[in-house]
């Protein structure tokens, strides 16, 4: 079995000289679900950007190590699967379409096809597979990225408000996957919501870390 | 790998273009606009074939420059910019677009070209070996700046305007070879008398790219 730990050390962000983070430290290891918690515009969507290496931190350094390697980016992006508000799928493009190009460009091999129907089954949109994404619904949409996340089994599942927009059906899908990436994975969430918080081994509030730097 | 991860980018590109007409409905109406507008100015006049050889690569930049811009704006304005940073390389997104960019300008180049051709009666090129290959290295050389500004442009609020502006100097050296070449073969200069330009062309092409190359993942990421 592969050691996985992920290591933030002393992340900061500015904004025009406006400190959107600051000391942000903690280290993970397999096994383990981390939540990020913290008031609307504390930063924890651009926390979780900085994380997946979509955004570079003003100060400080994120590492993802695979057993004991340390993975430097974007070599990590193959590890990570990531959920939330501000990524988007190809709206022209069928759920089918949008997970066969995420397929070939990260170069999975032979098997993804029944992954891919297996995740549309679960997540309760593969009647609906060969529609173009534009005509989905705000909650199908919603699916569509958690198979776009989980097509790969990333190492590290990464959800901005994973319930958001989802129904009690698509709520019970996530949750199941939640549970699932807990024990061959690490997962990290950022929520306010009390259910989600529940699958978390360690909450980190951002207003805590922001207060106690002061 | 970054090979075939810039071609299904490339195939996507296509796809979502035939799909969506971001870029090609903007780019064929601005073609019938301008060429009608460079018809009725002209009426019975006979312009020289230096100011006619200067109008075409005006039509052509301009053309460019209303379209070009689309392979990464689209991406920041539905917002799978992100979703395509997570999942390749920055390399092959670049290669991957700047092949899509170069394939729609040479399209469209050869469309003007070929109406310029036959509506244009004043515009006579009598040695199309130079013309052609004039119209194949200035549609590469306007699709390796145009890329990198595209991506550059993408992330500031007045994408619009910005990018003819931010292109303009940088592809004026570009333009004026494109022009002297255009020249020659309305002259009808012998091949190898085009050589100087061409060489320009290429140049200018291969220094685009190369730079592009070294600032695309600091652009591509913040």
């Amino acid at each position: 079995m592969k050691k996985l730990t992920f290591k933030s050390e002393n992340i900061a962000k500015l904004y025009n000289r406006r400190v959107i983070l600051d000391k942000i430290s903690f280290s993970l290891s397999e096994g383990t679900a981390f939540a990020i918690t913290g008031k609307n515009g504390s930063g924890k969507s651009t926390l979780v950007k900085i994380l997946c290496g979509v955004l570079s931190p003003t100060r400080g350094t994120v590492e993802f190590s695979v057993s004991g390697t340390v993975v430097p980016y974007p070599d990590y992006y193959p590890h990570i699967g990531l959920v939330s508000p501000y990524l988007n799928m190809y709206e022209e493009f069928t759920a089918e379409e949008n997970l066969a190009f995420i397929a070939k460009v990260r170069g999975l091999g032979a098997g993804w096809n029944d992954r891919r129907d297996m995740l549309l089954k679960e997540f309760g949109i593969y009647d609906h597979r060969k529609k173009e994404a534009r005509y989905y619904s705000s909650g199908m949409k919603q699916r569509l990225k958690y198979c776009a996340a989980l097509l790969h089994e990333p190492s590290l599942l990464v959800l901005d408000e994973p319930s958001s927009n989802l129904d009690r059906y698509g709520i019970d899908a996530v949750q199941k996957f939640m549970e699932l990436q807990k024990k061959s994975g690490i997962l990290m969430f950022a929520t306010n919501d009390a259910e989600d918080l529940q699958f978390a081994d360690t909450i980190y509030n951002i207003e805590d870390v922001k207060q106690g730097s002061r | 790998m970054i090979a075939l991860t810039s071609y299904h980018i490339f195939v996507k590109e296509f796809v979502s273009e035939f799909r969506t007409r971001y870029a090609l409905n903007a780019l064929l109406m601005f073609v019938v606009t301008t060429l009608s507008i460079i018809l009725f100015s002209i009426g019975q006049e006979s312009p020289s074939s230096d100011v006619l050889s200067g109008t075409l690569w005006i039509v052509i930049f301009f053309s460019a420059m209303s379209g070009l811009s689309r392979t990464f704006v689209a991406e920041e304005e539905r917002g799978t910019s992100l979703t395509l940073r997570l999942l390749v390389n920055a390399n092959a997104v670049y290669i991957g677009k700047l092949l899509y960019n170069f394939a729609l300008i040479l399209v469209l180049s050869l469309i003007i070209a070929v109406a310029y051709l036959l509506f244009i009666n004043e515009f006579g090129v009598k040695t199309y070996e130079i013309f052609w290959l004039t119209i194949l290295l200035g549609s590469a050389g306007l699709a390796s700046a145009s890329t990198i500004l595209a991506a550059i442009i993408a992330k500031a609020n007045t994408k619009g305007t910005l990018f003819p502006v931010l292109a303009f100097p940088i592809l004026l050296p570009l333009l004026l070879t494109c022009i002297n070449a255009t020249k020659l073969a309305t002259e009808g200069a012998f091949l190898a008398e085009a050589m100087q330009e061409f060489q320009i062309l290429i140049s200018f092409t291969v220094v685009m790219i190369a730079t592009s190359f070294l600032v695309f993942d600091f652009v591509w990421k913040d």
